[in-house]
């Protein structure tokens, strides 16, 4: 229910408002600091007052997140923050939600509430620290770790296909969703900003180093030499190019991508256009199973952003609008004194 | 037409029996229905398989619906019928036994075939042996007879033969002097779509009704007078559609909007439907995923100011219990409803037991104690839904609402309190910035001052590590040590505010009844009994709130040489009592899915009383 109160002035936010009073406790180098930094750049611009947003995190590494911004926030257990989350927007729609998780809390454990909040469209924010590995427990395979990656549960590599979480959310229905990177502080903090103003669900997978149990996993997406010809970069209304030189293109030939070399074919004019809001199920499901396919590069961007769709909360007030108007307000007296009642005197 | 008979009773109870797919339920509910409206006491057992259509003819198939009323109080749906309405053999089969002696048995004989008899286990026609001495048995070829009067309906066979139920219900009305105006009207807004399915119905009644007027087979009918209760508006229902309804009108008394986060289960899930029907009282349902987004939504939806429960049985309390840890920590107000059912495991999902009290009273991990609430009664659980919010308010505390399939089904008159009469409740959330800390406590209460989003300058953070009393994450040990104990303490003073039980009966004596939740009914007809056989040194008290403990119950039960405590389960407040008060506390103690019979804790007593 919305309460009657003055709100404070969003205008007047700025980063520093948002810094709470804890020490910052990740590992030094942690790639969540980067994210907490980008986050923090964010949330004073989203127009909306400070004590309207609200944080809820689940438990590992990433879900430390809520302590170090202050706002409103909930650490709460394992896997079950969009539940929470869910139940705090539909009582206060006027609430900015977000919900920061982990492979491990949020694919896992928490891997049947994520897909339900995607399906519902509930106007919440789900930022994931994919880092492949379980960094609070110390070193196990998450649900996203490698096939045949060695560690700690797994020393003679795992044999457990991983999820691609793009692809989870894309087919789960999520209406906004998009890769970035913990190191591209400017790509990161551009989605992030998309993804909180989105109306509906928006999720942001990060790709995000553990520098203590599974370092330089995307290190082929960061490393200077190497990224260019490892990243594609989504963007909207525009062909997809990349390469060292831009000298590689994809080209959508027979539902599937290829790779297109300008340097032999300099034509960019037939070149499939990146559409976010395209609803092309078979060119969104093969952009966001690229990465999987030996020699092509690893899609950053968004992947899909429909705007088209009511969201949860607007449906159920809706629904509480017309019922109240079809059967009037209800009252303690109807509540009580209606169906079959009969006097005794 | 030979003359009929007309006698006044003061007490009956019928069971209608038949196969899932005979509208049993439908038909017991409609004769509860035309009862609670003729002024009768009542309450209802409605008994069913967990097979939504079981294979017909079977024993494992057969759906019952139980009902006692009578012209003086009713406490329970009756230990043992004195009319049952058999619609095939194995429903003769699986209910005979529990029928009184010389108790009156109509059955519709068309269904006494050879196959149905073999179903049913009898190798020889029960009607037609000597099996059924002993009783009044009325045969009707009822399906032959719906049938004929159907003749000239446009219906199918198959379908004609669904109207026979209310063949048989016209029978009882007859026998029981009942106007049909009440079920006329229901077949006609129910079926309103389907106009020959009216009639077919309509039709079927009227003819049961002078069929059995007009047949030579009965001679006598019944009349049983208003009982003389309380004067008031009376309206009949359920355990779940008044635990509905109270939640409800807690939230309006609040003014609040209310928040259910659930997820379908047997028996809880007609609290779910009835609440998903209440838009307009500003009622949000919300049908999760799973047990945990259940209550995970809830506790979301209470923390940014709604009066937030869950609705849910063991099972499910089983899946919650980790979030119920967590409403703990965080000292959120939640009422979690647990309508009990046959355990363990999936265990007997349509069936009553009391088994899940030591699940909610220590089913977390560490030092989780949380107040529970029992309510007696299908009535009484409008009564314990709005206490339980209450308390979970002004106490910022998870309460569990203990039901089971028993009063949840089960249905009875429901004298309706007064809109005046209906406590306030105040919420006041924390508005004031200055020195705000989430565990500051109000000194009386121990209730945390809860600040809910969107209230400016109050931004903090909560989760389920241990706090000291600024909010902040501590793993100090005496801090551990003192928030365990503030916990614990919070919870023993919600005895400060929650009515204590009286004892019923002499302070001091033989023998000291306690039971809890819905043994309420059997116990206090056994009370009775026993009472009218002139013991009058055996008190009794009935539980309501079972943590906290009454204060006063310490006293009491070392004021009787025995204490004796019958429940639907293995004796689980019995070990709580035995461990709290050091006393040789005995259990009386049957598990068979079904209310207490009143005769069996009557024998209970006496052999207390005698050993
Ligand atoms: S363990 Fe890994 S993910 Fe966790 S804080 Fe340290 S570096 Fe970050």
């Amino acid at each position: 229910m919305a309460l009657n109160i003055q709100h404070t002035d969003p205008s007047k936010l700025t980063r520093d408002d948002f810094t709470s009073n804890q020490e910052t406790r990740w590992c030094p180098g942690c790639g969540d600091y980067s994210i907490l930094a980008q986050m923090k750049k964010v949330l004073p611009d989203l127009g909306v007052p400070k004590e309207n947003i609200v944080i809820v995190s689940g438990i590992g590494c990433s879900s430390r997140f809520p302590y170090y911004v202050d706002a409103f926030g909930i650490h709460s257990i394992h896997g079950r923050a969009p539940a929470i989350a869910s139940g705090i927007k539909l009582a206060n729609p006027e609430l900015k939600v977000f919900v920061m998780t982990g492979d491990g809390d949020g694919l896992s454990i928490g891997g049947n509430h994520f897909i339900h909040l995607c399906r519902r469209n509930i106007d919440i924010t789900v930022v994931l620290f994919n880092n492949e590995i379980y960094g609070l427990t110390k070193g196990q395979y998450s649900p996203t770790s490698l096939k045949g990656q060695v560690t700690k549960s797994s020393p003679y590599g795992t044999i457990e296909n991983p999820f691609n979480p793009i692809r989870m959310a894309l087919a789960s229905g999520a209406t906004f969703v998009a890769r970035s990177i913990d190191r591209e502080a400017k790509h990161l903090v551009e989605i992030l900003r998309r993804a909180a103003e989105h109306k509906g669900v928006s999720f942001v997978e990060v790709y995000q180093n553990c520098v203590i149990f599974n370092d330089g996993a995307f290190s082929e997406l960061t490393d200077p030499k190497t990224k260019k010809d490892h990243v594609v970069y989504l963007e909207d209304g525009k062909p997809m190019i990349f390469g060292q030189n831009n000298d590689k293109a994809l080209d959508w030939k027979c539902n599937s991508y290829e790779i297109r070399d300008l340097n032999k074919n300099s034509n960019t004019d037939d070149l499939l256009i990146h559409d976010e809001s395209s609803g092309h199920a078979a060119a969104e499901f093969a952009l966001a199973s690229l990465h999987e396919i030996p020699g092509m590069p690893t899609p950053i961007g968004v992947f899909r952003d429909d705007k088209s769709e009511e969201t949860y909360e607007e449906g159920l007030i809706n629904q509480m609008h017309e019922v109240t108007e079809k059967k009037g307000k209800g009252t303690l007296e109807q509540l009580l004194y209606s169906g079959k009642t009969y006097t005794i005197e | 037409m030979s003359e009929k008979q007309t006698k006044e009773l003061e007490r009956v109870t019928i069971r209608f029996a038949g196969d899932s797919g005979d509208g049993m339920q439908l038909t017991g509910s409609q004769f509860t229905d035309t009862t609670a409206l003729a002024g009768n006491d009542l309450i209802t057992l409605p008994d069913y398989p967990a097979e939504i259509r079981a294979p017909a003819g079977t024993l494992y198939g057969v759906s019952g619906f139980q009902i006692q009323f009578s012209s003086h109080p009713v406490h329970t749906p009756g230990d043992e019928p004195d009319v049952l309405v058999a619609m095939n053999p194995a429903a003769l089969k699986v209910n005979l036994k529990i029928l009184r002696d010389n108790g009156i048995i109509i059955v519709n004989t068309d269904s006494f075939t050879e196959r149905n008899l073999k179903l049913a286990g009898y190798e020889t026609n029960p009607l037609e042996d000597d099996s059924l001495k002993g009783y009044q048995v009325f045969p009707v070829k009822i399906t032959t007879l719906t049938r004929e009067a159907l003749k000239d309906s446009p219906l199918k066979l198959k379908d004609k033969d669904r109207s026979k139920n209310f063949f048989a219900l016209g029978i009882t009305y007859w026998l029981f002097t009942r106007s049909m105006d009440a079920t006329l009207d229901w077949i006609k807004t129910k079926f309103k779509k389907h106009p020959e399915v009216v009639e077919a119905n309509i039709t079927a009644l009227n003819a049961g009704y002078n069929f059995a007027h007009s047949t030579e087979i009965f001679a006598t009918h019944y009349r049983i007078s208003k009982a003389k209760k309380r004067p008031g508006t009376y309206r009949n229902v359920t355990g779940n559609e008044a635990t509905a309804i109270g939640f409800i009108a807690a939230a309006m008394r609040a003014d609040k909007e209310l928040f259910l986060g659930s997820y379908p289960i047997t028996p809880a899930s007609d609290i779910l439907h009835e609440l998903s029907k209440y838009r307009n009282y500003g009622v949000k349902t919300f049908q999760a995923e799973d047990e945990i987004a259940g209550i995970g939504s809830a506790l979301g939806a209470s923390y940014a100011g709604d009066v937030a429960i869950t609705t849910t049985s063991g099972p499910g309390i089983a899946l919650k219990s980790e979030f119920m840890g967590l409403a703990v920590m965080t000292e959120l107000p939640l009422v979690i409803v647990n309508v009990q059912r046959g355990g363990p495991s999936t265990g007997l999902p349509t069936k009553t037991e009391q088994a899940d009290l030591l699940q909610v009273l220590y089913g977390r991990n560490g030092e989780a104690p949380i107040p529970v609430i029992a309510a007696d009664s299908p009535a009484d659980c409008f009564r314990a839904a709005y206490e339980a919010v209450q308390v979970a308010f002004k106490y910022t505390t998870p309460v569990v609402m203990l039901s089971d399939g028993y009063i949840a089904n089960g249905a009875e008159p429901w004298y309706l309190p007064k809109i005046e009469d209906l406590p306030e409740i105040e919420i006041e959330y924390a508005t004031n910035p200055e020195n705000y800390s989430p565990y500051s406590r109000d000194p009386k209460t121990l209730a945390r001052h809860i600040a809910i989003p969107g209230t400016p300058g109050m931004e903090h953070r909560i989760g389920g590590l241990e706090k000291d009393d600024s909010g902040n994450v501590s793993y100090d040990p005496d801090n551990h040590d003192r928030m365990i104990r503030l916990r614990a303490e919070k919870v023993q003073k919600v005895n400060d505010f929650v009515k204590q039980p009286q004892i019923d009966g002499p302070e001091k004596g033989d023998l000291l009844i306690v039971s809890w939740g819905s043994t309420y009914g059997a116990v206090f007809n056994a009370i009775e009994e026993i009472r009218e056989k002139g013991k009058n040194t055996v008190s009794w008290i009935h539980l309501r709130w079972i943590n906290p403990l009454p204060k006063t119950l310490g006293k009491y039960i070392h004021n009787f040489k025995k204490v004796l405590v019958p429940e639907i389960n293995m004796g689980q407040l019995l070990r709580v009592i035995r461990a709290e008060y050091l006393v040789d506390a005995q259990g009386f103690n049957k598990v068979r899915g079904l209310p207490l019979n009143t005769h069996d804790i009557v024998d209970a007593i006496e052999s207390q009383l005698k050993g």
